[in-house]
């Protein structure tokens, strides 16, 4: 059972953090958190009767005291965190550990004028006016506990501000390690993503748990897509086993914008993702590429909402998962059409394939269409392995075993060849291989 | 080289093959005709190991191994090789790799080193030849997005990779043009050989213009109703399966 119990421990640390070092900081942003906290109070912890989180039992994560991450579990070198991640050594990265900004990890580079890149701590001292007017703008803490959550232990983070009409040629990283020491940690990063008019970038976001202890990783990323920008998002979850993981995207996309979201989980215990994309502009569009792997006891739901408010923008969303064990998989496309939406172009499709008996995946479109000259399609299934292509590649002299391994990776694969950084691909690539033994 | 004595065997609770005689040696062409429903397919099915066909009586001998005691897959390792009627579309698989994949699982079986990639390409672009088939075909997922004909210069592009002693033709033919047909069964004629036998199951006797069998059967309700040379296929076409009709009732 979800009891008040839960909600009122955050409730009392954060009274205890607000009475701290917090009193230093600038008043909007205590404002944020103090709205933050509010909400959290008024919402508390989701249970299954909220159908938004029907098929996701929270108990995991709300029956459990975590402390707040100080940041001071370093005990590893930088080689080993990018070792382990899927992140390319050579470019720039900002690497977070529990939630705070470590310098030590992170690599800079040579920026592109206009490129700005920096922890959140640093970006306030250095642009507190923009800081102040964008942070919260996008993610929405009233409906979304979770988010109200992060707001109310807003600490540090990563921005990405790139200049109207400027370019990031080369891919940024943004890195969250978890690592708990000798108890469970909290963190809530939070990352601020904002493009100016006409502006390009390509963002991985990378959330890596190490050792093997248990820890809640509650990040935010807030994406404001200005006129006609184009941004590549990837993000990439590979909490450890005993991870706890939620996550939500809210991006607005204005007019011509183009947002295209990867998203790949293979990690965490219990791994909840939201992703909220409201096309506020005319002609804006978003491609939402996702793949999820789960295997033993692993519980993965992805939340995903599109909102089409002006006319002609488009979407086209694709999730697929493998899941295997027992794990429990869960997907739910809500898509919104305004009655403004007219030439509205909606695509979504969801495919899952199960390895075993014991798995479970639950899936829901949700279609509310408001306008009368619209494209809407939407499309899921749920099946074993298809048997006539297992048989065609049986009858060709491919064992068992290989034909079901090439089929998962084939299956998977199909998301990850979308992705544009050859890098990432290729690790991608590597870790399938080696997760389904394809030779 | 290939026995099959007595073949039974059930689809769902029915009985579709029911008692079948075959007698195949190296180097022979055998065509089995017959009308939908007689048990052409299913004979296909059985012989290449397919799932839900219950055999219920007879054998299977092929090369002196009881080849329906074998997997799928080993029953292509130790060379039969089922062209299908319907190839299965694999996105995410790229023709090139499943291909490479399937000839090592089979040069390992028969202790053959398993090639590299450059022994490969080279070995697939002269088979490639063999069928017409553009090379860009083969870097597309597995028959995905492939036409009718593009599929089934596939199935024989695959054959010609695999190199097997026995090759099954389960209605190679339907879905072609003429043009298409001409070059499969180009590429069909190319491969027979000495040590290699053949069994076109075909409805039509279209097929047995651009290949020519030295044998035919006729199947019918799930047996072998009549045998003969070339010919047969000739009278088949002009009285129609509606003659065995009268054949089958002699017969009882």
């Amino acid at each position: 059972m979800i009891t008040t119990e839960s909600t009122e421990r955050y409730l009392a640390a954060y009274k205890q953090a607000s009475s701290g070092a917090a009193k230093d900081n600038p008043a909007w942003l205590n404002e944020l958190r103090e709205a933050g906290i509010t909400s959290f109070e008024a919402l508390g912890f989701p249970t299954l009767k909220n159908e938004d989180w029907k098929y996701t039992n929270l108990e995991p994560i709300a029956a459990q005291s975590f402390a707040r991450a100080n940041g001071e579990a370093k005990r590893v070198s930088a080689s080993e965190i990018v070792a382990r991640s899927m992140i390319d050594p050579a470019e720039l990265r900002l690497v977070f550990v529990n939630g705070i900004y470590a310098e030590e990890f992170s690599q800079t580079a040579t920026l592109e004028p206009g490129v700005v890149v920096k922890s959140l701590g640093d970006f306030i001292k250095a642009d507190e006016a923009t800081a102040s007017s964008t942070l919260g703008r996008y993610a929405s803490g009233q409906r979304q506990p979770f988010v109200a959550l992060n707001s109310a232990f807003l600490e540090d983070g990563a921005v990405v501000s790139i200049g109207a009409g400027c370019r990031a040629d080369r891919p940024i990283y943004l890195l969250f390690v978890s690592m708990a020491a000798n108890q469970p940690i909290v963190s809530h990063p939070r990352t601020l993503i904002l493009l100016g008019a006409g502006s390009e970038a390509k963002i991985v976001e990378s959330y890596l748990g190490l050792d093997g202890g248990g820890y809640f990783c509650n990040a935010v990323t807030e994406i404001a897509g200005g006129p006609d920008s184009v941004i590549e998002h990837y993000r990439l979850q590979q909490e450890n086993d005993s991870g706890f993981h939620v996550s939500a995207l809210a991006a607005n996309l204005e007019r011509g914008c183009h947002l295209t979201a990867h998203a790949v989980s293979l990690g965490g215990a219990l791994v909840r993702n939201n992703v909220r994309v409201t096309l506020s502009g005319e002609g804006a569009g978003c491609v939402l590429n996702g793949l999820y792997l789960a295997d033993g006891k692993q519980h993965v739901d992805n939340f995903t909402e599109i909102e089409h408010v002006k006319p002609r923008a488009t979407s086209l969303e694709l999730y697929k998962g493998i899941l295997g064990g027992s794990a429990h998989g869960v997907f739910n496309g809500r898509i919104v059409v305004h009655k403004d939406a007219q030439k509205t172009d909606a695509r979504q499709t969801n495919k899952n394939l199960l390895l075993s008996a014991n798995a479970v995946v639950n899936t829901k479109p949700q279609l509310e269409i408001y306008a009368d000259d619209v494209k809407c399609s939407h499309g899921s299934s749920i099946g074993q392995m298809d048997g006539d292509a297992l048989f065609y590649l049986r009858s060709r002299g491919i064992g068992m075993e290989d034909a079901r391994s090439l089929l998962s990776f084939a299956f998977a694969s199909d998301v990850v060849g979308r992705m544009k950084i050859d890098c990432l691909r290729q690790r991608l690539d590597d870790y399938l291989v080696a997760r389904f033994g394809r030779r | 080289m290939l026995d099959i004595n007595d073949l039974r065997a059930k689809v769902g609770g029915k009985e579709i093959l029911r008692g079948i005689n075959l007698h195949v040696g190296a180097g022979e062409v055998h065509a089995i005709m017959g009308p939908n429903g007689s048990g052409k397919s299913t004979l296909a099915h059985v012989l290449s190991g397919r799932e839900n066909y219950e055999v219920t009586g007879g054998s299977v001998t092929y090369l002196g191994k009881d080849l329906l005691a074998m997997s799928p897959e080993m029953r292509a390792r130790e060379g039969v090789f089922l062209a299908f009627q319907y190839p299965v579309e694999i996105p995410g698989v790229s023709t090139t790799y499943f291909l490479k994949a399937a000839l090592n699982a089979v040069r390992k079986h028969r202790g053959l080193e398993e090639l590299d990639a450059m022994e490969f390409l080279t070995l697939i672009k002269d088979k490639m030849k063999l069928v017409e088939m553009d090379q860009a075909l083969t870097n597309r997922a597995l028959n995905e997005g492939f036409s009718g004909g593009e599929k089934k210069r596939n199935e024989i592009l695959q054959m010609a990779v695999l190199d097997p002693a026995l090759a099954l033709l389960d209605e190679t033919d339907s879905g072609l043009d003429i043009d298409a047909l001409r070059i499969v069964a180009g590429g069909v004629n190319a491969l027979r050989r000495e040590d290699r036998a053949m069994v076109l199951i075909t409805h039509y006797q279209r097929l047995l213009d651009y290949i020519v069998p030295d044998f035919i059967h006729v199947l019918y309700d799930g047996r072998i109703v009549k045998s003969g040379t070339k010919e047969l296929a000739l009278e088949l076409e002009s009285k129609g399966y509606d003659w065995l009709k009268s054949v089958v009732a002699q017969v009882h």
